[in-house]
């Protein structure tokens, strides 16, 4: 059944995803890449993320992509908290990553269990008036439902970029990851940093949580589905590669795209981790690795 | 001189187990153990690669649900009996610990333990993909209705599991204290420098990866009787690997002992709270549990321990 | 504050909740000692929405019985725990209610995967097991004490599609090709080997038959794949969150065949049901009840409104006409077949209601040999003239019109598929 309708819509639809699963990679991309912390309790903020936002769209009837923006302030601040918890507590006594890695693991039930308490475990979902309008363009069509969560992906990688290359902080903050001592001798406080460049990973996931939920409904647990594909992106993409992130979740999209099309959607998920694996063989550093 | 009393130990543990099953009547405690015992075979087996050398392994679920499907199908098929089932789920565990092991030339930290994430998932997608392993279905598995020494079939896994659990501990610390466990120390602290220093690090670690992923593969093995069902997103799950990583250091991931009372500890809190809190509280404790252990007893409770009784002496 | 306050207050219950059970007390209003019904529930974990609405319902009947007296002079009390739908927490829940709590009576947790690791101690022990919506659990263990109050019929795997494909093959101008896709867990596989031997059955072809893994973000590449084999009728078997996503893939790529629904779970859900509003018009899908004419069976309005005023306190399902109904309805067939045999014996309860009729809230049921409904009792309704994302909407009759079977019928199903709105 190969025909180029479903072809061209295939690749469409994986590269629509792609923008989105880039969108939730973020955070652990610029997390790991720069801080060298493994933050698995990232998927969990995301769906916090979804929370908030769907608060504000219930309630107050806010855009949910607005909603996801304005939340990423509150969520900056968070994120900035937790480092300096991180630090206190592991950092500064140079405890390896393992222990960090438990703590995240122990963040991350905390964060369900704490939904899970206020909110129960009903499916949450939000209304938009673009949402279940779709476009079409010759052969394509195009969801709103997966054009919005792209577009503001593909826009929120794009700010990211130019913030860390372009910025006094943002280039403190590649400097830090590369030499601490040196960014320290030449007068930048790295626990500054450090704490920007977290508090950075934690307003991605306000913004990709507004993503989520408008892509599919969401529950407490619902980040524990994501936990694998997010790491597979960001070590995919190098970690710590902004635009590496993106052509990762891009080439994941598509590759489980075409499979869902043309082979069966139940090894999907086997394909793009199976990529994983052999990539990780051949070139551990990810495509776009330093 | 040591050695003889830990032999005396374990003895002493497989007997005084195997005297209970004629004592106790209750149910209720072969099932609560058996909980217990498999975490203990699974924090220590766990701790042999992650404790001893560093290499985080998120992959618990695939060496578990590997053993006890590969258990599981033998018993559907030709009906085989137990002891065969723990050497057969073993072997299953035990190559793919070996092909994990050879990961670990390549892969190293966070990148070993997101690989070991990607395989479990692969893993349980190739299940739900295999029909003749009951695929999403899942599988049942029926007890055998007569059973010879024992009362009933319970009281016949619980023993199997203690002399298993009591092996796997023995195992452990023979690897600690042998040149087998002074080289795996060697390469947590510093893998090149161990290299250089004429350590066979490679055939180490291939060594660790699978006899870890054996004794996962083990622990797997007499589960399908205990579950009589199994279907690959319950026996494959994440919790497990978290569990199994969490157990160890919790316990302390230094010794041999830290495992054991890190199983204990967290798999005994976790079964009071099922049976007592029984609502979302019960995660809340093993979250706090976790961030507090990791934050207050930054080695443990071994650690602890060690340093209560410093503090005494001094 | 005030919202502080009432968390408190619902902590502090949540809390002399946990306490109770612990401490099983229950008010002395009887001199008698308590009759204990055991089992373990999903209070936590990805079924915990609908475990906690079962167990409303269940309480909600502790109370009614109680208020009416109790059983045999008796107050009845549930011992239960959280199984945190993991069935590695069964047999050793199980365990517990029977060795140390000494419960009279047990029943299963909510779905398969709970209630068969539960079969071998209840099998050992030879006691009555009741089970709430399980699938084909039995036909692997042939015990004659095994009851299943999920209307699935005797062959349940089978059954539980034939009403679809009925209707499908009496429409006219009869469909001529089936589009199967179902999720990647038990329950759903069940099904599709079901729904593929009907559709066979009733002479269509079969041009899609896949499987999707659970938690796929998107389903527009597998709606397309479906949609290039130009299929009459979708089958779709899913999960809540995969229903969502479905129908959004569906209306968005416009995948309009002459029928479409089939299996999905979560339609039947309240929120879910609120937020799709109009776009659910059209869809033939399966259900266990609905506010029709057809379907007022005694005592359920007198339920529902119990529920109803309790459901929204504890974030559940504000409606409640899934699941709950048939938790109450399970204990109403324990309740009767104990009043019946004056007996808290599990043989003499056993063989009663292996042969007994019971009228419950859902309906009459008895019982088949192997513990399923004797007759399937599955209902299929098309989602027909709903207007707007209120609640109110779903709480009107007509909404959700029964189809099959012509016992309950209450509308004519609209085909073809008239698009999607």
């Amino acid at each position: 059944m190969l025909t180029l309708d479903l072809f061209v819509n295939a690749i469409v639809a994986g590269i629509l995803l792609g923008g989105f699963l880039a969108a939730v990679s973020l955070g652990i991309s610029i997390v790991f890449g720069y801080l060298d912390i493994v933050n698995i309790a990232h998927p969990a903020f995301v769906v916090l993320g979804s929370y908030a936002v769907y608060i504000l769209n219930s309630t107050f009837g806010i855009d949910p992509l607005l909603a996801g923006i304005a939340m990423a302030a509150p969520f900056y601040l968070l994120g900035i908290l937790i480092y300096r918890f991180y630090y206190a507590f592991f950092e500064r006594h140079g405890a390896e990553s393992l222990r960090g890695l438990v703590f995240f693991f122990g963040i991350l039930f905390l964060v369900e269990v704490g939904l899970n308490i206020t909110y129960g475990v009903d499916y949450r979902m939000v209304n938009a008036f673009y949402l279940g309008k779709s476009i079409e363009i010759g052969l394509v069509g195009i969801p709103y439902r997966l054009l919005i969560p792209f577009v503001a992906g593909v826009a929120m990688i794009f700010i990211v970029y130019l913030y860390l290359s372009k910025t006094f902080y943002g280039m403190a903050i590649q400097g830090v990851a590369q030499d601490s001592l040196a960014a320290r001798l030449m007068g930048a406080d790295p626990i500054k940093i450090k704490s920007v460049a977290f508090g950075m990973g934690m307003a991605t996931a306000s913004v990709a949580g507004a993503l989520l939920i408008m892509i599919s409904p969401i529950e407490p647990s619902m980040g524990r589905e994501y936990i694998g594909r997010v790491f597979a992106i960001a070590v995919l993409g190098g970690m710590g590669s902004v635009v590496g992130t993106l052509v990762a979740a891009v080439l994941l999209g598509i590759a489980e795209s075409l499979t869902s099309t043309f082979y069966s959607p139940s090894m999907a998920p086997a394909v793009s981790f199976g990529i994983l694996l052999l990539v990780l063989a051949i070139r551990p550093s990810g495509i776009f690795g330093r | 001189m040591k050695k003889a009393a830990l032999l005396i130990l374990a003895v002493t543990v497989i007997s005084g187990g195997l005297l209970l099953t004629a004592y106790i009547e209750n149910q209720y405690f072969y099932f609560s153990t058996y909980i217990v015992l498999q975490y203990i075979i699974l924090a220590t087996a766990w701790n042999i690669l992650g404790g001893y050398t560093g290499y985080v392994n998120f992959g618990t679920g695939a060496y578990f649900g590997l053993g006890a499907y590969t258990a599981g199908y033998l018993i559907t098929n030709f009906n085989l009996p137990l002891p065969w089932l723990i050497v057969a789920g073993g072997t299953s565990s035990a190559v793919l610990g070996l092909a994990i092991g050879y990961l670990t030339l390549r892969l190293k930290g966070v990148y070993f333990s997101i690989a070991t994430l990607a395989m479990s998932i692969v893993i349980a997608t190739l299940i739900i993909n295999t029909p003749a392993l009951g695929g999403a279905k899942g599988m049942y598995i029926l007890r055998p209705k007569e059973v010879s020494f024992f009362s009933n079939y319970m009281e016949l896994l619980f023993a199997t599991m203690v002399i298993i659990a009591v092996f796997t501990v023995a195992l452990a610390w023979f690897i600690e204290n042998s040149w087998f466990g002074r080289g795996l120390a060697a390469i947590r602290d510093d893998e090149v420098a161990a290299a250089c220093n004429g350590v066979p690090v490679l055939r180490l670690k291939v060594l660790s990866a699978t006899t870890s992923g054996a004794l996962m593969g083990i622990a797997g093995a007499p589960y399908p009787y205990y579950i009589s069902y199994m279907e690959p997103l319950s026996t494959i799950s994440l919790d497990m690997a978290v569990n199994s990583l969490a157990m160890p250091l919790i316990g302390g991931t230094g010794s041999w002992i830290g495992p054991v009372l890190g199983a204990i500890l967290l798999s005994t809190t976790q079964q009071v709270a099922t049976v007592t809190i029984s609502s979302e509280y019960n995660l809340l404790i093993v979250g706090i549990l976790l961030v507090g252990f990791v934050i207050l007893a930054p080695n443990g409770l071994v650690g602890l321990f060690q340093s209560l009784l410093k503090r005494r002496t001094d | 504050m005030n919202g502080l306050r009432v968390r408190a207050v619902r902590l502090g219950k949540y809390f002399l909740c946990a306490i109770a059970i612990v401490a099983f007390t229950v008010p002395a209003v009887h001199a008698q000692k308590p009759l204990k019904i055991g089992f373990s529930m999903a209070l936590t974990g990805p079924l915990a929405q609908a475990g906690k609405g079962a167990l409303l319902a269940m309480q909600i009947w502790a109370k009614d019985v109680n208020d009416g007296g109790g059983l045999l002079g008796r107050p009845v009390e549930l011992v239960y725990y959280d199984d945190q739908t993991k069935g590695a927490n069964v047999p050793l829940i199980y365990a517990k209610l029977l060795d140390i709590d000494k419960v009279d009576f047990i029943v299963s947790g909510y779905g398969t995967n709970i209630t068969a690791p539960a079969m071998p101690l209840v099998i050992d022990r030879e006691m009555v097991f009741i089970s709430l919506f399980a699938t084909a659990v039995n036909q692997h263990f042939n015990y004659p004490y095994y009851f299943q109050i999920m209307p699935a019929g005797p062959n349940p795997v089978v059954d539980w599609s034939a009403g679809f494909f009925e209707v499908a093959a009496r429409q006219n101008p009869k469909p001529k090709t089936v589009a199967l896709l179902a999720a990647d867990a038990e329950f759903a596989q069940n099904a599709v080997d079901g729904a593929r031997e009907n559709a066979l059955k009733h002479g269509f072809e079969i041009v899609y038959d896949q499987s999707y893994q659970m938690g796929i973000p998107d389903f527009t590449p597998i709606v397309r794949a479906i949609k290039a084999r130009k299929p009459d009728i979708v089958y779709v078997m899913s999960y809540p969150p995969g229903s969502v996503g479905f129908v959004r893939a569906a209306k968005e790529v416009r995948l309009e065949p002459k029928i479409i629904g089939g299996s999905m779970v979560g339609l039947q859900y309240t929120s879910i049901q609120m937020n799709l509003g109009p776009t659910l018009n059209g869809i033939f899908n399966y259900w266990f009840w609905a506010p029709e004419p057809t379907l007022n069976f005694p005592g359920i309005e007198a339920f529902l409104k119990k529920y109803q005023a309790e459901a929204p306190k504890q974030n559940l399902d504000p409606l409640g006409y899934y699941l709950p109904p048939f938790a109450y309805a399970y204990l109403q067939v324990l309740q009767q077949a104990i009043e019946a045999t004056k007996s808290t014996d599990q043989k003499t309860v056993g063989e009663y209601i292996r042969q007994a009729e019971f009228e419950t809230v859902v309906g009459k049921v008895k019982f088949g040999p192997n513990g399923e409904w004797a007759r399937s009792r599955m209902l299929f309704v098309q989602l027909q003239g709903i207007e707007s994302h209120e609640m109110v909407e779903f709480t009107k009759p007509g909404k959700m019109r029964v189809i099959y079977p012509e016992k309950f019928r209450s509308g004519e199903l609209i085909y073809p598929f008239p698009g999607w709105q």
